[in-house]
């Protein structure tokens, strides 16, 4: 009988696990976006200037609309762009 | 008391005085109408992320200030609109969580790798995940413990002779305990 020890994987077994998935605001408790700060609101768009989906940036859906609100007037201030390309 | 803040741009090319004449006569406007100028901010000259007016940068300004009915606010718009210094304005209103976030800005407790666990905007960046992975260089880990270490790097090469892992550890460990 093979001990545990002895079994050899040709890839460790742990990969593919999911890394679990978390609202950002929810866990650090950060309660109000600034739409002035456009680097903060980077990591929420790609890199064509359009807004990522929860899905991707993990955020809960009331901090998802406060991000797109947040953006829009950073949008709207010159901030950030509308449409860009290879902004990141 | 509702608590407001105005960000508006104006244009780069007029002289220096032109630009915070610009500035004093809206703030002016606020005082007048019985708003109490919370804080006035200059964000400087910024480049625009797209032309505005054919101009691609602008000097923001930022005024955050507190009245009590809220329609001076049209007549506030009313002005920026028929100025034609000012390219674009922004006029929030600041719920609870806004007023103290702007709060903790200005005394200074939000900011990049600041130790504050409330107050800051960007998670910590000393959360480093666990690193849970001991078969590599055993030296890079800093959390690691001496004990660990050799351990895997004994059991890892079974195949190798006992006398060249047996010295190995040793030098490590010795490593690591100064390191920590």
């Amino acid at each position: 009988m093979a001990t545990r020890d002895e079994i050899k994987f040709l890839s460790n077994p742990t990969i593919g696990g999911q890394r679990k998935k978390y609202c950002r605001f929810k866990k650090f408790g950060i309660k109000h976006i600034d739409y002035k700060d456009p680097d903060f609101l980077l990591q929420f768009i790609n890199d064509q200037g359009k807004i990522l989906p929860r899905r991707i940036t993990g955020n809960s859906l009331k901090y998802q609309k406060k991000v797109a609100i947040a953006i829009k007037r950073a949008r709207h201030l010159a901030l950030l762009p509308y449409v860009a390309d290879l902004l990141k | 008391m509702r608590q407001y803040e105005v960000t508006f741009i104006v244009d780069p090319v007029l002289s220096g005085d032109e630009i915070k004449k610009t500035a004093k006569t809206y703030n002016d406007m606020i005082s007048k109408e019985g708003g109490k100028i919370v804080n006035e901010d200059n964000l400087g000259l910024k480049q625009l992320a797209y032309p505005i007016n054919k101009r691609s940068s602008g000097i923001y300004f930022c005024t955050e200030y507190q009245v009590e009915s809220g329609d001076m606010i049209a007549r506030m718009e009313l002005a920026f609109r028929r100025d034609e210094r000012v390219m674009r304005f922004l006029t929030v209103n600041l719920d609870k969580y806004g007023v103290k976030y702007n709060e903790d800005k200005r005394n200074g407790l939000i900011g990049t790798k600041k130790k504050n666990d409330k107050d800051e905007v960007k998670p910590d960046p000393s959360k480093k995940p666990p690193y849970k992975d001991k078969k590599a260089k055993p030296r890079a880990t800093a959390p690691a413990t001496p004990a660990p270490a050799p351990t895997p790097a004994a059991a890892a090469p079974a195949i190798a002779t006992e006398t060249i892992t047996a010295t190995e550890p040793t030098p490590v460990a010795n490593v690591k305990s100064e390191e920590e």
